[in-house]
């Protein structure tokens, strides 16, 4: 099984990356595109567990390691 | 009295603490390589500056998995002394040892200059013998310094006393919205932090970088006196 999770920054929590690409476009003249948040993609397999356990490793590697709560949120997609 | 120093892959101000410890304190030191999954008897862990894990996903998310980092856990624990400087405060955050994160500066840029910070409060080891609201002028070195927690713990913080330094002006003002004060943006100018129990502090600036008067711009030696309270009797 292949799975996509995507962590990005808690609303509120300021996006310094974000913002230097939006200023960055601003100056190319997008003065239109706003609120640009940066996230993260992090793909992965499991192999040899069933379906619901390999779920919930997910679900417990982005609390251990590939997000920190305090900061960022997380969405877990299956992809293959 | 023994001091041991946390080494993982990428830090690298294992040296400058040794240098304090041992030239200047004459207090006996061990490294402790990040695999080791027990410490060796000492008094005192410090967890250095520099980039462990190359700063990998989040600047010391990778480091909090090391084996080293359960024995830390279980030292500080047991009530033994840490002290977390820059990418070490970084680590200590990630692991839980120390609440909060430190994100990236608010002025988008890496900061190395020289800072003042103020003395908050007495109840850590590693600020136990400095008068309150003295101030020490060392430099920083960081892209994520600009600590950051939800309000809730920000008023535990401060309301236990555990804002242990805090980013001021030569006089010892804190300045919060003055950039050139408060350089990276940290909520409420806070440099450092410790437990409840101040037996574990995290804080981003250098104080080992500032323990000897040379001549020229590094004339500063007020960073020596946090070190040598770590290992007072």
């Amino acid at each position: 099984m292949r799975y996509q999770v995507l962590v990005r920054l808690k609303e509120g929590v300021l996006d310094v990356q974000g913002k230097a690409v939006e200023s960055g476009l601003q100056d190319k003249r997008y003065a239109a595109i706003k609120n640009v948040r940066v996230g993260r993609v992090i793909e992965l397999d499991i192999d040899g567990v069933a379906s619901d356990a390999a779920r919930s490793q997910v679900e417990e590697v982005c609390k251990l390691l590939l997000a920190n709560p305090v900061i960022e949120q997380y969405e877990i997609k299956e992809v293959a | 009295m023994k001091v041991g120093i946390v080494v993982f892959p990428g830090t690298n101000c294992d040296q400058d603490i040794e240098h304090v410890y041992r030239s200047l304190l004459h207090v006996e030191t061990v490294r402790i390589w990040h695999r080791d999954t027990a410490l060796p008897n000492v008094d005192v862990v410090v967890l250095p500056g520099g980039f462990s894990y190359g700063d990998y996903l989040r600047t010391g998310a990778l480091a909090k998995l090391s084996p080293v980092m359960e024995a830390v856990k279980k030292f500080a624990d047991g009530g033994g002394k840490v002290v977390g400087i820059c990418n070490g405060f970084q680590i200590l955050c990630e692991s839980g040892l120390l609440p909060g994160v430190l994100l990236e500066n608010v002025g988008r840029r890496f900061l190395s200059r020289f800072v003042h910070m103020r003395v908050d409060s007495t109840t850590s080891f590693f600020t136990a013998g400095l008068p309150k609201g003295s101030v020490i002028t060392c430099p920083i070195a960081h892209f994520q310094g600009n600590y950051f927690a939800d309000a809730e713990t920000i008023r535990e913080l401060e309301a236990h006393g555990q804002v242990v330094f805090r980013y001021c002006d030569e006089a010892g003002q804190q300045r919060d919205t003055d950039t050139t004060v408060n350089v990276n943006g940290s909520v409420h100018s806070i440099a450092g932090i410790t437990n409840q129990r101040g037996n574990v502090v995290g804080l981003m600036p250098h104080p080992e970088r500032a323990v000897e008067l040379l001549a020229g711009f590094v004339g500063q030696d007020s960073g020596l006196t946090p070190f040598k309270n770590s290992v007072a009797a």
